[in-house]
């Protein structure tokens, strides 16, 4: 952390634009000594490798600027020039807590580029797995969140615990605990065995267990309330014209769930409910959290019994020689973090011409200036962290 | 003094051992490692001081968010351009003795992002390196093994003669040249004195 | 929700001389764009936004694509005089000889932005502007000020395309470090030579790899280089 002061700190205008407004910076007497806070890339709580730059008048937050880029590796350059299921393996690493998700987003929007269909017992896995994916990364990341507060590790490690159950799950169907690349353009790569199943029943069932327990650790905890509660509120009119999405952005009230929205997948199939919070603050943010854990046990369930028997890819799908017709398509998908949306151009070759990930770890973080301004430098960590980011979803 | 002969003495209850034994025994049961994720490694990095594979147990459980309290830095993840400073920075204020491990495909060569033109093609580029951990990422029990390596080859520094530790080593600088963010690429793209090219086979 | 023809209409009512123009997309998806001229984007796009029916109050993506120079290459048949021996004497005769023409249709930069509602939950709607050139003309208007989303994400545009988004309040490099003078996701984007050779199974880093060495060795920067690990 590199702190220097600045004598006579320039005022900044605030910006006026229609639509939005930002509030103006100004120093309460005019003039006077801010303190210049460079925090991050090597930052113990900023999740890897981002950078505010911060401005204090005293513990008072007066400008914050996100720097990005610290991980910029090229994603969708490198897409330019490797084949469409070349790319496959690439979006396991863009949000590298939840790579099933991110390999579905993919499946899904080349599937609508080249009218491929999906048979039922892979939509049914996919669900599954995409599920799975959502708890462990919602108890990661309110386990990070705590571990800011000050409760250092305890709540990580029985997020991690749990974690660890379903990544064993991952590890025997797909070979690798992180990085599973497992879903294919019409299907899934390997179908899932009956000694699978019956695994991730009983890792399902021990689910609402695990949330109970991490809510009675937190959610009455009297730290937790008093220092989230009222801080980093979100409005639904900013959260929707800054294009938040995900879990923040139901936080502040805004009832977009892209899962009802669009009813990709079979989603349609199963009964859950969009939990809503109604101040928008880091405390809704969590409470949000917790509950779509228990949405996602209630849609494992279902489709865990429900699931058919058949194959898990179409017979008609095209692997070798895949070139999909010139045209475009944006293909997007309900990830735990947001609006993850993929933009493909074809122009008929083998490699597709532009391939764009829509990232909602960088947009959400739009109106981290909005929400930080005004609030003490030890609440922007706490607000940052309730964004919930990845950065290697933001800089990609 | 003779292995034989130290476990026969143990035998009659006397211990014997030397500074250099002692020293190296104390490092190597306390390595702090820094506080620093790069990238998806550091999620399996974070997994490897969690409950299940508890990094605990070599003594390595206390991440310094300071790199003037640490001993060890864990490359876990890729290495932009833009943060290769940082990371050679972060590296130089890190007091002696200090080790690197470089964990993964990307922090040893740029991995799978190695065509990249933002991504640094290994770190050992800028700074030595002490440990490679293949994969991607690789396992927590590869980073334990390669903890253990670490551990080992600490356990046979001499602490004199010429191959002496760089911190016993009054002309050994641990600071290496900060590269610059220039116009189009690094500058320089490569510090030679760590990263020499490779010899040819004809 | 509207077809993209209702939405043109709807537009070229509401913005009079808007000149909107739809670009099919022949893929299964079907999701036609609208290509909008850069003078009325920001009347459009605030129609698009306040509009009771559309009610695009969400901009979900901003892309950029670089579409380089295309040269064309066509067959023309044109009459031609050519000199020739007839029967031992040398004449002037006229010929129609077929004869290739090239031409280069300029390229351009684009900025591609997907709506939704989240109001009337549908979409998308995807608006597209170009720009006259790639090198010199390559403003376009900013539509952060009617969609707040769009800001990171024209300064995206913006560091790896090279679009100047007009009216962007804090247009500066995203990604790059400041410093940085390029624009690498373009498609004539030459990366800096930095692949040392090395054995992999990977074709097209082996060919890079290779490529430098070869530049390497015939500078003979090997033996000023030295040093020892
Ligand atoms: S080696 Fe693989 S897992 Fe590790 S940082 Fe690189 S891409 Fe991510």
């Amino acid at each position: 952390m590199k702190t220097e002061t600045t004598p006579g700190y320039a005022v900044e205008q605030a910006t006026q634009v229609e639509g939005w407004n930002r509030p103006p910076v100004v120093h309460p007497d005019g003039e006077g000594e801010l303190l210049e806070v460079s925090m991050g890339p090597h930052h113990p709580s900023t999740h890897g490798v981002f950078r505010m730059d911060v401005a204090l008048d005293g513990e008072r937050v007066v400008k914050l600027k996100p720097v990005f880029g610290y991980l910029h590796r090229n994603h969708e350059q490198i897409a330019e020039s490797a084949s469409y299921l070349a790319m496959m393996p690439y979006t396991d690493r863009l949000d590298y807590f939840c790579s099933l998700s991110n390999n579905w987003a993919y499946a899904l929007a080349v599937e609508k580029l080249v009218g491929q269909a999906v048979p039922e017992r892979a939509e049914y896995i996919r669900v599954i797995l995409a599920e799975f994916t959502r708890v462990q990364n919602h108890a990661s990341a309110i386990g990070f969140l705590i571990q800011e507060m000050g409760a250092s590790g305890t709540p990580l490690m029985y997020a991690f615990r749990e974690r660890e159950k379903i990544l064993d799950l991952f590890e025997s169907l797909t070979g690798s605990r992180m990085m599973c690349n497992y879903m294919r353009f019409g299907g899934c790569r390997v179908d899932v065995t009956a000694a699978w199943l019956e695994a991730a029943r009983k890792v399902a069932a021990g689910l609402p267990q695990f949330v109970d327990e991490f809510e009675a650790l937190l959610t009455g905890n009297e730290i937790l309330m008093a220092r989230c509660q009222g801080v980093g509120v979100l409005k639904p009119e900013l959260a929707v014209n800054a294009g938040i999405t995900g879990p923040m952005l139901r936080a502040s009230g805004v009832n977009y769930d892209i899962r009802k929205v669009d009813h990709y997948g079979i989603y349609d199939r199963f009964k859950f409910r969009v939990p809503l919070g109604d101040h928008g603050d880091i405390y809704d943010r969590y409470m949000v959290r917790v509950l779509e854990m228990r949405e996602s046990i209630g849609i494992l369930n279902q489709a865990l019994k429900e699931i058919p028997a058949g194959p898990v890819m179409d017979p008609k799908a095209k692997i070798r020689g895949f070139k999909p017709k010139p045209g475009e398509v944006y293909g997007r998908i309900e990830a735990p973090k947001g609006e993850l949306g993929f933009y493909l151009i074809s122009t008929g070759g083998a490699e597709p011409y532009r391939y764009r990930v829509r990232p909602p770890s960088l947009i959400n973080l739009t109106v981290l200036e909005d929400l930080c301004l005004g609030q003490n430098v030890a609440d922007v960590i706490l607000i940052f962290g309730s964004v919930d980011i990845v950065l290697g979803e933001v800089d990609r | 003094m003779e292995n034989e002969l130290k476990i026969e003495l143990g035998k009659q209850g006397v211990f014997v051992t030397t500074i250099e034994e002692l020293y190296n025994w104390g490092r190597k049961s306390s390595v702090w490692p820094m506080q620093f994720g790069l990238a998806c490694c550091a999620i399996e990095m974070i997994a490897t001081t969690m409950a299940r594979y508890d990094m605990a147990r070599f003594g390595a459980e206390v991440f310094r968010p300071s790199p003037r309290q640490a001993d060890l830095m864990i490359i876990s993840g890729t290495v932009t351009k833009k943060m290769a400073p940082q990371v050679v920075r972060l590296y130089n204020q890190m007091a002696e003795p200090k080790y690197v491990i470089a964990m993964g495909a990307c922090a040893i060569s740029g991995g799978p992002f190695k065509q990249g033109y933002n991504v640094l093609k290994g770190i050992d580029r800028y700074i030595p390196v002490d440990v490679h951990i293949p994969g991607c990422p690789p396992r927590p029990e590869a980073l334990l093994q390669a903890f253990m390596t670490l551990q080992k080859k600490i356990e046979a520094q001499s602490l004199t003669g010429e191959d002496r530790p760089r911190h016993l080593n009054a002309e050994a600088s641990g600071e290496f040249p900060v590269p610059e963010q220039g116009e189009h690429d690094l500058e320089p793209p490569v510090n030679r004195l760590v990263w020499p090219l490779p010899a040819q086979v004809k | 929700m509207k077809t993209v023809e209702e939405i043109k209409a709807a537009i070229e009512a509401a913005v009079p001389g808007a000149g909107v123009e739809i670009l099919p997309n022949a893929s299964p998806s079907a999701q036609h764009s609208l290509l909008v001229n850069p003078a009325h984007a920001i009347a459009i796009a605030k129609f698009l936004r306040d509009d009771a029916e559309l009610a695009l109050d969400f901009l979900s993506n901003v892309t950029g694509v670089d579409w380089l120079d295309k040269e064309i290459v066509e067959k023309v048949k044109v009459p031609r005089q050519v000199s020739k021996t007839v029967d031992g004497v040398e004449q002037i005769v006229e010929e129609t000889v077929e004869e290739t023409r090239k031409h280069v249709e300029p390229g351009y930069l684009e900025a591609v932005y997907h709506l939704f509602s989240m109001k009337k939950k549908h979409g998308p709607v995807v608006i597209r502007m170009r720009t006259a050139n790639r090198t010199d003309k390559v403003e376009l208007p900013s539509l952060t000020p009617v969609w707040r989303s769009g800001e990171f994400q024209e300064r995206e545009v913006f560091d790896l395309y090279g679009i100047v988004f007009t009216g962007h309040p804090d247009l500066r490099r995203l990604l790059m470090w400041p410093e940085f003078k390029d624009h690498p996701m373009r498609k004539d984007y030459v990366e800096p030579d930095d692949f040392e050779y090395e054995p992999t199974a990977h074709d097209k880093v082996l060919e890079r790899a290779k490529a430098h060495k070869d530049r390497e060795q015939g500078t003979g920067n090997r033996e000023q280089a030295g040093g020892t690990r």
